[in-house]
Formats: structure tokens, C-alpha cells, sequence
């Protein structure tokens, strides 16, 4: 048999919808674990890629700076990534901040919102510094697919990783392809 | 007579090379047309290589013996960047848009295999009007392809819409001193009311109706979709 394929999986700012997505594969998973390990991924909570991952699936899109620490780091690793959903393809729903100063959201947010209570605006050394405005990964990095959907289908996620691990070109036919 | 990807075209006296192809039953990609229109050749969506030339399908005047490439790689590249440029210049947050499903914008992007938008966000500022008690004008979405502005003008006799500004500052106003939907004689019965191919004029409280898997282009290409209107001579508006 083939060298077992590496997968990692990581969410930036995304809902983990993606990765819930993904699982609804369900019992395929089983028939992808024959071929493929997990390295780093929120299933594994393994926190840092090893050396050389084959396939690295990222959710979500950039709105701190640990997103694109992240992000860099993840590219480093990752001999084939991919864009999965709409926060990482477009920015998505995060991305609605965009339109709105960041004074302001965080204002709203923390202290002039509807029933806030004990106003203050959270500004622990261990919080990632928010960027200005969200922004989808490739802007950032080289991304070499993009899954598309708010989530892509579990049938999308298992054509893309089929067709990758048997060789061939990726595609995805029309009923797959939606971006909501 | 002409001929369209190696298929042989009848033409009336004044057909555009849009009208001859969609009664033949060929689709040619578009956005800002609407067979009842006067064209407005704007998203360059049709565009068609006519003896070699780039142009446009809806306002290009069918003739004989032309040869004329619709379906080629080469073309569905250029509809294909088209297409990304208008997601990239607007703010299309597909999955919060009521007109999801049923969008031509979507639909055109799902028939050209577009899964990305390629170019940086221009994530632009614009104006959203929500003043009118029946209608919402949401022009993040708006891909100015005129047809409110049709609509509004030669059917409803109303002229609520312009597009005013050039190039990348274009934008859809409302003709009220005020600029706002609310201060028109608009009606959600209008037909401007009904033609927005994309998500940016829609009738309120009318959100979401079809679930997913039931919408217009869940499994029916757009281009299935226009001819299929085309040979019932049934609009768009009547259906939603
Ligand atoms: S108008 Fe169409 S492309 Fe734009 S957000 Fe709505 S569904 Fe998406
Ligand atoms: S509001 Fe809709 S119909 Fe009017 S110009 Fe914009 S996209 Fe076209
Ligand atoms: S459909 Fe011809 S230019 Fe838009």
C-alpha cells in the first residue's frame, strides 16, 4: 500500500461549523482512517503540525494576529492546503465587521451595548491583538484549493479528499459547488 | 444564418446574436439581460468572439455568415475572472442573503466552476436603504446591471432608479430629494420590484421561503433556467 497520507485540520475565525460538517462523513471516517492520520486537528488536540503534513484544511478567515501566526506556521507544514468554507474563502460573516470601525464594534460590544453589565473592554496580555478588518486566507498565503459552502457538505469534503488521496485531480460536481 | 460554436443559427431582421441564440435554445451566459429589455451591455458576462472579435452577444447585431464562439475555454476564463471581479467589488455575504439559491450572480459563479473570488476584498462602504415599508434596497449586493432602472422606467413608468457616477464609484440612486425608497411612488407590485437578478431590491418579509434543496439553481443550472423562462415566456417575477 501507499505511504499513509497526513491530514491536519485547524479553525481560525471560523464557527467550527466546518469541522462539524466534515464529521457528518460519519462512518466513512472509518474508510479514512485506512488511508490517512490526523496530525494536528482539533479531533486530535495535537497543537503543532509535525514536519510534513499532506493535506492541511483550514476553517475560517483572519481576524487576530494569532490567525495569522497561525495561518504561517500551518503553511509551513502543509505540502497541499486548503480554503475551507466561506470565512476562509471570502472572510464570511466575520468579515460583516468590516463595515464598522473597530472602536466602535468593540464599544458596542463591551461597553455601551444593551445590558452590559461591569463595562470594560477585555484587554488581557493573552488576548491576540484584533486586526482591522477580517480578511480571507489567501491574502495572506498560498492557498491551493478552495472548498466553498457555509459549511461545504460532508459529500464535499469526502469527493475532495477522495479524488486528492486516489490521485487525481480534484472536482467537484455542480451540486456541490454552493457558497451558502 | 450564422454560425455559433460549429451550430448553424437562423436570425430575424434585428436580432442581437443573444436573441437568435436563446430561441435556438443556446445559452449565452449573462447578467444585465433581460429579454424584455432594451439591452444594456454592462457585466460583459455574454461576452461572445465574433470573426475574432470580442463582443458583446446582447447588443452585438446578428448577420449572416458571422462565426461566432460562445462555449470555449477561452471565453468561460474571461466570464469566470468577470465573475470574481463583481463578488470581489460588492459585499456578498451569501449565506445571511435572502436571495440565496435564487441569485443569477450565484448561479452564473456555479456554472463557471468558481470556487474562490481570487482577487484581494474591496469589502466597499455603501448604503444600505431599508426606508421602505415593502421593499429593502441593499446595495452591497448590487452588481449595477440596470435592469431596476429599466423596469422602473419603461414598465412601471416611474423612474425610481438611476446608476449615477463612473467606474468604480458607480452607484444605484433612488430619484427622491431625499434619496431614500421611501419618499417614491415604488410599489412591491412593481415590476422594478421584481427584476434584481441578485439580492439588492427584495420584497420584505418574503425571506428564505424555499428550503435548501428546493431553490431556483440547487440543482438547475442558471443557464437551464433562462431558456427554460425564455421558451415559456414566463418571467422571473411571476415565479417568486
Ligand atoms: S446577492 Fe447573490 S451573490 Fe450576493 S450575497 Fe446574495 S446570494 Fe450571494
Ligand atoms: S439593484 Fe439589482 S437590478 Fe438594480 S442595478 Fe443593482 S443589481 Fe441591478
Ligand atoms: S448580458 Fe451582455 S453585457 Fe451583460
Amino acid at each position: 500500500m501507499a505511504t499513509r497520507l497526513k491530514v491536519a485540520t485547524t479553525s481560525l475565525a471560523g464557527c467550527f461549523g466546518c469541522h462539524m460538517s466534515f464529521l457528518d462523513i460519519d462512518e466513512r471516517i472509518l474508510q479514512l482512517a485506512e488511508i490517512a492520520d490526523f496530525d494536528r486537528s482539533p479531533l486530535t488536540d495535537i497543537k503543532h503540525c509535525s514536519e510534513s503534513v499532506d493535506i492541511g484544511l483550514i476553517e475560517g478567515g483572519l481576524c487576530n494576529a494569532e490567525n495569522v501566526h497561525t495561518l504561517r506556521e500551518f503553511r509551513k507544514s502543509c505540502r497541499i492546503l486548503v480554503a475551507v468554507g466561506a470565512c476562509a474563502i471570502n472572510g464570511g460573516l466575520p468579515a460583516m465587521r468590516n463595515h464598522i470601525k473597530l472602536e466602535d464594534c468593540l464599544n458596542e460590544a463591551y461597553l455601551d451595548g444593551y445590558n452590559t453589565l461591569n463595562p470594560q473592554i477585555p484587554n488581557d496580555v493573552e488576548l491576540p491583538l484584533l486586526l482591522n478588518k477580517v480578511h480571507p486566507i489567501h491574502e495572506v498565503v498560498k492557498v491551493d484549493y478552495f472548498l466553498p459552502g457555509c459549511p461545504p457538505s460532508a459529500d464535499t469534503f469526502w469527493k475532495f479528499l477522495t479524488d486528492l488521496a486516489s490521485g487525481n485531480e480534484p472536482s467537484l460536481p455542480y451540486d456541490l459547488i454552493h457558497y451558502d | 444564418m450564422f454560425n455559433l460554436d460549429g451550430q448553424v443559427i437562423p436570425f430575424q431582421e434585428g436580432d442581437t446574436i443573444m436573441d437568435a441564440a436563446m430561441r435556438a435554445g443556446v445559452y449565452i451566459p449573462h447578467l444585465c439581460h433581460d429579454p424584455e429589455f432594451t439591452p444594456h451591455g454592462s457585466c460583459k458576462l455574454c461576452t461572445v468572439k465574433v470573426n475574432g472579435r470580442n463582443c458583446s452577444a446582447c447588443t452585438f447585431p446578428a448577420a449572416a455568415n458571422q462565426t461566432v464562439f460562445n462555449n470555449s475555454e477561452e471565453l468561460n476564463e474571461i466570464r469566470l475572472t468577470l465573475t470574481q471581479m463583481l463578488f470581489v467589488e460588492g459585499n456578498h455575504f451569501c449565506p445571511s442573503c435572502e436571495k440565496s439559491g435564487n441569485c443569477q450572480l450565484q448561479g452564473v459563479g456555479y456554472e463557471l466552476g468558481m470556487l474562490d473570488t481570487h482577487f484581494p476584498l474591496f469589502y466597499p462602504q455603501r448604503q444600505m436603504d431599508a426606508s421602505h415599508p415593502d421593499i429593502l434596497l441593499d446595495r452591497d449586493r448590487c452588481i449595477l446591471c440596470s435592469l431596476c432602472v429599466r423596469a422602473s422606467r419603461d414598465v412601471d413608468g416611474k423612474n425610481v432608479f438611476a446608476i449615477s457616477g463612473r467606474g468604480i464609484h458607480s452607484e444605484l440612486v433612488v430619484n427622491a430629494e431625499s434619496g431614500l425608497l421611501e419618499d417614491t411612488d415604488l410599489s412591491a407590485d412593481d415590476r422594478a420590484a421584481h427584476i434584481c437578478p441578485v439580492g439588492a431590491i427584495i420584497v420584505k418579509r418574503h425571506g428564505f421561503e424555499a428550503p435548501i434543496g428546493e431553490r431556483l439553481f440547487d440543482h438547475q443550472t442558471v443557464g437551464e433556467w433562462s431558456l427554460d423562462q425564455f421558451d415559456t415566456g414566463e418571467q422571473a417575477w411571476q415565479r417568486d
